[in-house]
């Protein structure tokens, strides 16, 4: 049962005074021990939550940069229940760790069974972006059964009413979709992103996390005082794809959060 | 079980089969779509504009042929096509590109884009956007654009940006994928014309909507013709949106068997083949919970089919539902049998059909043989070959 007092996904990503800073990987990328390496040192690079990514074949809401990470994986031999092992072998390291992955592979995998999985794993939550509210059932309520957040998606096309739909059916966090596309880094964040959050912060008590393009130290200054926590995925992602870690960009992202 | 019943998706589904998985971005998108499609479609000034585009641009009705030497040869059934191979551009894929043109055009959207497999559904989105002055981009897999290279050019030539997706098995699915993204990052402005009876809901029941026109045209010549139906109505089935064409008008009808062929490629047992139906299981692929080629990890699985229109790892959810209903029997016919079905079609009754047809053509032989004289088959031609000239030899 989600506790009175928030989950520990609510109270790692609130801000206080602050910007949280979450960190995306993709599990498998470039290959399951790497990445286990990469997350363990992320995890103490002084973010607030890791999304670890579980690959798939066709994954809409993503850009290039993830999309390639997805397919080293596969082409790796990441499975689903391999994802869950970088989970629990990275979140013991006391990072709040949330799955993000598309709906076929749970369905493929069993959603109950996937939801006990990760509950054993540590996980704090999942995200599923192709997965509106409309079609959650019955897979949240396992996941909602199994003590994992369900963190639902806001974006730019969301109307209000729909808007205070989605963050009734989040626990943990809001996910604010800060650009109209899909992910990967961009220059500029679009005008109207603070605007959006301030309408979603004023219908959920939840931490809302902006997610979707943010890269750089200026888009940090720009979501302070507006969003809890931000979502870096693709300029990390490409950090790894390149043979690094990324804690260095996290170490200079998080100097723009305080 | 009532037509009614059998064909309007509840809540978007059809049965358990259908649904809307698809980022939130594109959610309000898809609301907008399904409001304008139910109006459009209770509007007579709207049904009045389609009905003639089809009769001037598309040329409706097609006819019903009588393929009388292919009927001796399958040892006397009686074998008729509807020919969709003579709408303007080559194939059934007009009639769905220019009812959502005319949609687009009401929702005020200028930009078009669209997927194509065969490029027949790209030639079709290109020569609507000409016809109405839209904005048009067409995503294909390379591996397509080699094998259709006729139909590319055909697509430049109307206009259309062509942009190459050399993802995955840079075919149809792939093409689809990267058409979706796009979606998901202009749908201010653009309107998506899926080019078959999948998606998210609404489109499996729009796509459905806007080609069940062959079988309402057919069922009434075939009657008019014989004073009865046919004893079994074949088509093939990539997403499956020329069966779902013909096959609603016969759908309470029966004593009409229905018979959807799919592509088994170089044989089901050797896993290189796209049939959803015959050789999947349910999932999700591009929006909708239906059969789909995945291995046992929930990833997506290559195919393969000579038939780039048919070479596609999943199909429309009603089709998922009619098959789970029993209603409708699915089958699969290999590269090699539908390639001689093609030849055959081509000496025997000066038609020459598309290779996806061509898979629907040799099931139809299959059932000529045990039906024998006295039986009747009315097989949806559902495009011409001209675009295959590169897949298939001199022979
Ligand atoms: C002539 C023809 N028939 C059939 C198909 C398969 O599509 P569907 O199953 O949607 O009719 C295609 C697709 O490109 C085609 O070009």
């Amino acid at each position: 049962m989600v506790a009175k007092a928030g989950t520990r996904l609510e109270s790692a990503l609130r801000a206080r005074g602050d910007l949280k800073l979450v960190a995306y990987m993709m599990a498998g990328h470039p290959t399951a021990k790497r990445s286990i390496d990469v997350g363990k040192r992320l995890a103490g690079s002084g973010i607030a939550a890791l999304e670890i990514g579980i690959p798939h074949s066709d994954p809409l809401a993503d850009g290039p940069v993830i999309q390639r990470a997805g397919q080293v994986a596969l082409e790796h031999g990441m499975t689903v229940s391999g994802a869950l092992d970088v989970a629990k072998a990275v979140g013991a390291e006391g990072v709040p760790v949330v799955l993000m992955t598309y709906i076929n592979p749970v369905l493929s995998y069993d959603p109950r069974k996937f939801s006990a999985e990760a509950a054993q794993a540590g996980v704090a939550g999942v995200i599923v972006p192709d997965l509106p509210i409309e079609e959650a059932e019955p897979v949240t309520g396992w996941l909602r059964s199994a003590a994992l957040d369900t963190i639902f998606m806001v974006a730019p096309t969301t109307p209000p009413d729909r808007i205070t739909a989605v963050c009734s059916h989040s626990s943990g966090f809001v996910y604010c979709v800060t650009v109209t596309g899909i992910t990967g880094a961009r220059k500029e964040l679009p005008e109207g992103m603070p605007a959006l959050l301030k309408e979603v912060k004023k219908r959920t008590s939840l931490p809302v996390a902006a997610g979707f393009g943010i890269s750089r130290q200026e888009h940090m200054k720009a979501l302070r005082g507006h969003a809890d926590a931000a979502v870096v995925g693709s300029a990390i992602v490409d950090e790894i794809e390149r043979g690094g870690d990324g804690v260095a960009l996290v170490r200079e992202l998080l100097k723009a959060c305080r | 079980m009532s037509r009614a019943a059998l064909t309007h998706p509840v809540d978007g589904r059809f049965g358990a089969f259908g649904g809307q998985y698809v980022p939130e971005t594109l959610m309000s998108a898809l609301h907008e779509l399904e409001d304008m499609w139910h109006e459009a479609k209770a509007d007579p000034q709207f049904q009045l504009e389609l009905a003639g585009h089809r009769r001037a641009f598309i040329g409706r009705p097609t006819p019903l042929y009588a393929a009388t030497r292919l009927s001796e040869h399958f040892g006397g059934t009686r074998i008729h096509f509807k020919r969709e191979d003579l709408c303007h551009t080559g194939a059934h894929k007009l009639n769905n590109a220019v009812g959502q043109a005319l949609l687009a055009l009401r929702m005020g959207k200028k930009r078009i884009i669209a997927e194509t497999g065969a490029g027949q559904h790209g030639v079709a989105a290109a020569t609507v956007c000409a016809r109405f002055g839209l904005d048009c981009t067409v995503y294909m897999g390379t591996e397509d654009m080699r094998r259709q290279s006729m139909n590319v050019r055909r697509m430049k030539l109307l206009g259309a940006q062509v942009v190459e997706v050399t993802s995955g098995s840079k075919t149809l699915k792939d093409a689809t994928t990267e058409a979706i993204r796009d979606w998901v990052t202009n749908v201010r402005t653009t309107h998506y014309i899926i080019g078959s009876a999948v998606g998210p809901h609404p489109y499996p029941e729009m796509v459905r909507d806007l080609q069940r026109v062959i079988g309402d045209e057919a069922r009434e010549q075939y009657l008019s013709l014989d004073g009865k139906l046919p004893d079994v109505v074949v088509a093939c089935v990539g997403g499956g949106s020329n069966a779902i064409g013909i096959f609603t008008a016969f759908i309470d009808d029966r004593d009409v068997a229905l018979v959807g062929v799919e592509a088994a490629g170089k044989g089901i047992k050797t896993g290189e083949h796209a049939a959803s139906l015959v050789g999947g299981r349910p999932g999700v692929l591009h929006g909708s919970y239906s059969y789909v080629l995945q291995n046992g990890d929930g990833q997506i699985l290559p195919t393969h089919s000579i038939s780039a229109g048919l070479d596609y790892p999943g199909v429309g959810p009603e089709h998922a539902f009619l098959r789970d209903i029993e209603r409708v029997e699915y089958v699969a016919v290999t590269d090699k049998d539908a390639l001689a079905a093609f030849k055959l079609c081509t000496r025997l009754e000066g038609i020459m059909p598309a290779l996806e047809p061509a898979h629907a053509i040799h099931h139809a032989g299959v059932i000529a043989r045990e039906l024998g004289p006295g039986g009747s088959i009315l097989v949806c031609l559902s495009g011409r070959g001209d675009k295959d000239m590169d897949s298939v030899d001199g022979g």
